[in-house]
């Protein structure tokens, strides 16, 4: 017996709502796919600074990157406490999982404030715009994600997040681990492939 | 912990040891791309020559890892339906598509307009 079996019978065989969210992370998949895209193509097309190589600064996105990774170990924790009912595992996992997300939301948001004040804009060329649309769609994923996880926590304090409500979670965990997919694609293809 | 949840304590596999597994099997990927790229920035460390031409090979088989552990494990796809597999994969598949076609068609967008100009030239027409 597993999750599936707690909720009504389907002509697939799965809850209709995880075969919605897993549908949604498909299309999800095409967006960023064009949205990294468009960065590829016009990767090394900007005729003024400030260039990627001058700006980056790799070891903080690292810590950013290793804290999303680590979330998304967080949550799956979390999601296995919450389906054997140990409430304690369930709120201490989840409580990690948004501290995580709340740093990587704050390392981005220093990072942008800091190519900013160096002069990097949307408008000042080909790499602003690409890279602000890029990684800010992915904030944008993350904040989403780290609210969602919140109301999540708030209800499992209030005792309203039982084992038989664990898909509830679970989609919302879906959600997340495939903010830290899109992020294992980008930070490489971004920061790490840009010399 | 409530009678439901004692109720269905046994139903879901434990799994908790697994993923610490794959958690650090995640960071010592991480760490390898960062010092894959440290090196390929470095002249005169080891390997340096290697990694400045491989670099991206490289990059790319490490996130491709990093994605198949996190969807399979985390995403729980190893454990699922083919249902869902399918809709995953045919999904990256198509993402895949977009990137390469796009690509294609940016970067070698000069050098097919010059063909075609150079056949019509031949053609006469």
């Amino acid at each position: 017996m597993d999750a599936h079996a707690l909720h009504p019978a389907t002509s697939t065989g799965i809850p209709n709502r995880k075969l919605a969210i897993w549908t949604f992370i498909g299309s999800e998949c095409l967006f960023f796919a064009s949205l990294i895209s468009v960065y590829l193509v016009y990767k090394g097309k900007s005729l003024v600074g400030p260039y990627p190589s001058e700006i980056f600064e790799i070891p903080l996105v690292t810590v950013g990157t290793a804290l999303l990774l680590f979330s998304s170990l967080f949550v799956v924790l979390a999601l296995n406490g919450c389906e054997q009912g140990n409430r304690k595992k369930f709120l201490g996992w989840l409580a990690m999982t948004i501290l995580c997300g709340l740093f990587f939301i704050g390392m981005q948001v220093y990072e942008f404030t800091h190519f900013f004040h160096e002069g990097l804009t949307m408008q000042k060329n080909l790499f602003g715009a690409s890279f602000f649309t890029l990684t800010g769609f992915h904030g944008t994923h993350v904040t989403i994600g780290v609210i969602w996880l919140l109301s999540i926590f708030i209800e499992g304090v209030r005792g309203h997040v039982p084992p038989a409500k664990a898909l509830n979670f679970e989609i919302a965990a879906l959600y997340w681990h495939f903010v830290d997919v899109v992020w294992i694609v980008i930070f490489p293809v971004v920061y790490l492939m840009n010399s | 912990m409530d009678s439901s949840a004692q109720a269905h304590e046994h139903n879901f596999p434990e799994r908790a040891g697994e993923y610490v597994r794959i958690g650090l099997i995640l960071f010592v990927l991480t760490a390898l791309e960062v010092g894959s790229y440290e090196i390929a920035h470095r002249p005169g460390v080891p390997l340096h020559d290697f990694m400045h031409t491989g670099l991206i090979p490289v990059l790319i088989v490490l996130s491709a890892i990093k994605f198949a552990l996190v969807a399979l494990f985390y995403m729980h796809l190893k454990w699922d339906g083919p249902l869902l597999k399918g809709i995953f994969s045919f999904s990256l598949f198509l993402a895949t598509f977009v990137i390469v076609a796009l690509l294609a068609l940016f970067i070698y967008e000069g050098k097919f307009s010059a063909m075609i100009g150079s056949l019509m030239g031949a053609t006469g027409t």
